[in-house]
């Protein structure tokens, strides 16, 4: 529980963060909420030189509509966006998973960055970016890009954030009025975090559904979208039977996870099951 | 409902007066063992092995020794040579402080290191270089005791397998033969598994030896000072440390529930590193170490059967035990019950015959077995009495709560000499479940329940109706290491009225410094807020074998009873003499000697007591004070009937408990308060188990769940709402009447929960589901069944 010797840095701007960050190389880390890596670095699984906190940044705590899109500061905390009331008018499931993260510490200190470029396979996030079609800014001192979210997330803890990268906003396309949209998880007893989240959103027009989006956390390695799923309910009008076939498609195409707590075939189901009861809540 | 004898002013029993040492725990004001720091104070923080099994080849400590600060790296060799590398347990077996050459679990020490800093400590850890050769470690209990399998103590000499010891208890040809020709036989398997007290404070410990004055004071979380103090001096004393110059204090601790009545390598490895250096060491476990290393709780496969009559009368019952204890024997049990008081499994029911019988098993596990808020394994009594219980009445068609009023031991049967030879001194188990039946709507909840099955919804009822066993013990039967379960409590009145008690017991949150002055109150008559509790310092509290299988009160409070009597007669002949009457006119209520028949004329205990300092009689020794060592004459038996109702997800497996009910009998109760208080935590602590925890290794001997990222302590987020409630059946043979009652939530509220579990399901052919119910076993059991 105790971690090995560092250096602390604090970064003011996103600037000075860069600088710090190509100053200190490799060996350095960002350090926004610390609900990651402080666990880490005291049970000796990440013993960087530098850390450098970012979490004083005011410039990368915000949420903002600019244009389409609905933007979201890095370094806002779970709990700022559980309690956004423009997210929940836009995206419900934003404010949703939010809300699903953790206990009230880790939502007052954990951040959206932070999870993101953590990339734990059962972190809540990813589903509802997914789904939300989201993309993240990445800036470095060469400048910056965006990257759609289904990119970003590559594998187990394993993004394509470089190494002198500053994730510095998420961006959500504002989806248009006839969208609902919601997050639901069944969660490890002990942890919190995802056995399976599911996110959908679904945009109607003449009583079928147009556009069908699904995504889970927590099945597989990768947090991924379901196109199955999607496929299967995209232009149906939504019955109950149509949702139960939709639902069966769940997570066939990936390489579900398998542990102590929750086997495979476990999994597999739970996905069918939040799968449907997504698709029920937002077509009810 | 509850009656008191005294006024609110003076806080006898009955009143549920705030607890006295509140004050400094919710203002942070504590003293914990980590809150201590001394000068020049070096620290300890311990290597430990990755593997659960293998031979050491080499430990190299140079680069650790090169950090600036470190000042020693022990190792098993370092203490072979002062014969200190072995130790000795509570069960008499032995458990390694430093191994020498042979790791046995998983996390087990292998090295400490000895720094000025604690961090320097950690980063040295990191450095000290070990080679292991691992070995296959034999994991399964039931592999272990196969005639081919690897023996793991070959340090013992002679030893040619696995076994550590046989038990037997009952009549097994009386009760065979009732087996053989019973109408109705239930029999089941289950585990109660392995898991951990994880108190909210890990273990520590601060040795300070003084080498000019040759003297050790031991600060250490420890639920039995006095024990400690005195396997110290046996285990030390040849090399000095008698035990006139061994000092234990206690401080404020944060929850013991057993884990802190053993002795772990590392408090020996700090004296040692205290004595060779001379100077304080202090050793704080962290989160990981605590849960994965120090000594577990439960581990026992239980084979339960029971014997009927197809109308429903319990006929016999039996047992087979195979109990898992790691690499040693490392439980703290009485030491003539090497499966503690596990014979309480007849429990609450009248019938005549029983038998159990266990064997104990070294397994490349953490070593324990300790009672884990039980008094001693009655968890596992009596979840095999009330689990096979519902077998039974599901056999037979009957309604669990009928089958148990049908077979319930009849309140004028008491004293009552149960089939394994227990003498329960009282209950009233027909009153408790009666009314737990009607606090929860019992009939209601069974229309409830047809109709919701009839839509193929799962919902279920429990009963638990538990006889516990606790105030260990007689001293004919009951002791550890030789030293007898009394305990003790001292008294001394200061002129001015106001008092100081001192008990041989500990309190880790049960509230004794509040109890233990409302029982001198109700006594003595003097107000309950001026009487100081004292415990935890050997070098000033009576001696006494400590708080652990909710002993206190049942030994300790009777102490403080009995020397409260002795003081008032002692007052007695003080107010006759003052009043100038003969002691036989006077009369006592709380707080005063009155002559009978002239009610103003009286001296209050005030009085008096000022009186044994400045006026005393001429003959009489001066001085208000009395001590007493009480010695049990019986052990008390509380009793509660606990029902809980589950519902369940059938798509997911998730069990909700929706309500619990627990109705306890624990004699006459001294604070309402903090019995409501112990009874919430001790049904999460029963929660904890049905639902949630287990310590899950791998075939190679890895724990899987060694954080509380993914081992569960439920919280109040877990927590349903509580619904409790008493019955009072005094017992007969302690001075207040009082029976102790911190276990009984913990060892009722499992197999309550599990049996709701089960009656949900029964209708699909289930009659047993091993704990921790999890959401995936229940759905697993769903779709074997075709429910889904
Ligand atoms: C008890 C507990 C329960 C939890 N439960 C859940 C749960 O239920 N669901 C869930 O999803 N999560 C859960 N978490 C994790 C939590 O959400 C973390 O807050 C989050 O994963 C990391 O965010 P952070 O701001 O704390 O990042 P940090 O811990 O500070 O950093 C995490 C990693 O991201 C890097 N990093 C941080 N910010 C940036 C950035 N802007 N750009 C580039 N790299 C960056 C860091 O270098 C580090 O590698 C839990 C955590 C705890 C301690």
């Amino acid at each position: 529980m105790i971690p090995s010797e560092f250096e602390y840095c604090r970064a003011g701007s996103v600037e000075e963060a860069l600088d710090l960050l190509a100053q200190k190389g490799p060996d350095a880390k960002i350090l926004a909420g610390g609900h990651s890596l402080l666990p880490a670095m005291k049970l000796r699984l990440n013993s960087p030189g530098a850390v450098i906190d970012i979490s004083g940044i005011g410039e990368l705590s915000y949420i903002k509509e600019e244009g389409s899109h609905l933007v979201i500061g890095a370094c806002t905390t779970h709990g700022d966006i559980a309690k956004s009331t423009l997210l929940s008018e836009k995206i419900p499931m934003i404010v949703e998973a939010a809300a699903e993260i953790g206990d009230v510490q880790v939502r007052n200190k954990g951040t959206i960055g932070g999870s993101l470029a953590h990339a734990d396979p059962a972190a809540d996030w990813p589903a509802s970016l997914l789904a939300g079609e989201a993309e993240i800014v990445l800036a470095s001192s060469s400048g910056e890009r965006t990257v759609a979210a289904v990119d970003f997330f590559q594998g187990l803890f394993t993004t394509d954030l470089g190494e002198n990268e500053l994730i510095t906003e998420i961006r959500l396309p504002i989806p248009d009025a006839y969208t609902k949209s919601t997050y639901v998880k069944f969660e490890q007893p002990a942890s919190r975090f995802a056995i399976v989240g599911c996110a959908a959103s679904i945009t109607r027009s003449n009583g079928s559904c147009d556009k069908v989006r699904v995504a889970f956390t927590g099945v597989s390695s990768t947090p991924f979208r379901d196109q199955a799923v999607e496929q299967a309910l995209e232009g149906q009008a939504p019955s109950d039977d149509n949702i139960e076939a939709a639902a069966e498609k769940a997570a066939m195409s990936v390489e579900v996870m398998g542990d102590h707590f929750a086997s495979q075939e476990y999994r597999k189901h739970l996905a069918k099951v939040y799968a449907r009861r997504a698709l029920q809540a937002v077509l009810s | 409902m509850i009656q008191c004898k005294t006024s609110k002013e003076i806080g006898g029993m009955g009143h549920s007066m705030r607890r006295k040492e509140d004050a400094r725990f919710i203002q942070g004001k504590g003293q914990y063992v980590d809150d201590i720091k001394l000068p020049e104070m070096l620290y300890m923080d311990i290597v430990r092995s990755p593997f659960a099994y293998a031979k050491i080849t080499n430990i190299n400590i140079e680069k650790a020794m090169a950090l600036p600060g470190v000042l020693a790296v022990i190792t098993g060799k370092d203490l072979e040579q002062y014969n200190l590398h072995w130790m000795p347990t509570l069960m008499s077996d032995t458990q390694m402080v430093l191994p020498v050459d042979t790791v046995m679990y998983q996390s087990q020490e292998v090295a400490a290191v000895i720094a000025t800093e604690r961090y320097i400590a950690a980063d040295a850890v990191e450095l000290v270089e070990v080679e292991y050769e691992p070995m296959q470690p034999v994991m399964d209990p039931y592999k272990a005791m196969e005639a081919d399998a690897p023996v793991l103590r070959i340090d013992k000499e002679g030893k040619t397998d696995n076994h550590i010891w046989h038990w037997e208890a009952g009549d097994k040809e009386a009760t065979d033969r009732i087996f053989d020709d019973a109408e109705v036989k239930v029999k089941e398997q289950m585990h109660i598994p392995r898991i951990h007290v994880a108190s909210i404070e890990t273990c520590g410990c601060v040795a300070n030896y003084d080498k000019v004055n040759n003297h050790l004071t031991m600060y250490m979380t420890t639920q039995a000072p006095h024990a400690i103090r005195t396997v110290i001096a046996l285990v030390a004393g040849h090399v000095g440390l008698t035990e006139e110059k061994v000092r234990v204090i206690s401080p404020d601790i944060g929850g013991g529930f057993g884990g802190k009545v053993p002795v772990y390598p590392g408090y020996v490895i700090a004296i040692a590193a205290s004595f060779l250096i001379g100077k304080p060491v202090k050793w704080i476990e962290d989160r990981s170490e605590n849960l994965q290393a120090d000594s577990f709780a439960r581990d026992y496969h239980i084979t339960a059967e029971m014997a009927g009559t197809k109308d429903g009368k319990i006929l016999a019952t039996r047992f087979k035990l195979l109990c898992d204890h790691g690499y040693t024997d490392a439980a703290a049990n009485p030491s003539k019950f090497p499966t503690g008081l596990f014979s309480i499994c007849t429990g609450s029911y009248d019938y005549g015959h029983s038998y159990a019988e266990a064997d104990a098993v070294y397994t490349n596990k953490p070593p324990g077995g300790v009672a884990y808020r039980c008094s001693f394994r009655v968890t596992e009594a009596v979840h095999a009495i009330e689990r096979i219980t519902d077998c039974y009445a599901q056999e037979i068609n009957k309604d669990p709560a009928q089958l148990r009023f049908d077979n319930f031991i009849n309140k004028d049967q008491f004293p009552y000499k149960s089939a394994l030879g227990w003498e329960y001194d009282s209950g009233d188990y027909h009153q408790g479940l009666q009314k737990a039946m009607e606090v929860v709507g019992y009939d209601d909840l069974r229309k409830e329940q047809a109709e919701k099955r009839a839509r193929g919804e799962l919902m279920g009822i429990g009963i638990s109706t538990f006889t516990e066993i606790v105030g260990a013990g007689p001293s004919r039967e009951f002791d550890i290491l030789g030293i007898k379960m009394f305990d003790s409590a001292e008294i001394r009145v200061h002129p001015t009225g106001k008092a100081i008690a001192r008990f041989g017991t500990k309190s880790q949150g049960q509230g004794h410094e509040t109890t233990y002055a409302q029982i001198v109150a109700e006594e003595l008559g003097i107000p309950a807020e001026h009487i100081q509790v004292e415990e935890g310092d050997t070098d000033t509290a009576p001696y006494g074998l400590g708080t652990y299988a909710s002993r206190s009160t049942p030994t300790a409070g009777a102490a403080a009873a009995i020397a409260s009597r002795k003081l008032r007669e002692k007052a007695k002949k003080i107010a006759a003499y003052l009043l100038e009457v003969s002691e036989e006119d006077l009369e006592w209520e709380p707080g005063k000697f009155f002559v009978k028949g002239a009610p103003d004329k009286a001296k209050t205990i005030q009085e008096i007591v000022f009186a044994a300092y400045t006026n005393h009689p001429q003959g009489m020794e001066a001085g208000f004070e009395a001590t007493h060592y009480y010695d049990p004459p019986n052990l008390t038996f509380p009793s509660g009937a606990y029902i809980c109702v589950v519902d369940i997800d059938k798509e997911t497996g998730e069990v909700k408990v929706r309500r619990f009910v627990a109705i306890d009998d624990c004699g006459h109760i001294i604070n309402p308060m903090i019995v409501q208080g112990q009874v919430h935590g001790g049904l999460t602590q029963g929660l904890a188990p049905a639902l949630y925890e287990e310590l899950i290794y791998d075939e190679e001997g890895n724990i899987l769940n060694g954080t509380f990222m993914d081992y569960l302590v439920p919280t109040a987020v877990e927590s349903p709402s509580w619904e409790t409630g008493h019955t009072v059946t005094p017992s007969p043979h302690h001075p207040i009447g009082a029976k102790g009652v911190g276990e009984s939530p913990t060892v009722g509220a499992p197999p309550a929960i599990v049996n709701a579990v089960v009656d949900a399901l029964s209708h699909l052919g289930v009659t047993h589901m091993e704990i921790p119910i999890t959401a995936p076993k229940v759905w697993k059991i769903l779709k074997e069944k075709g429910a889904l």
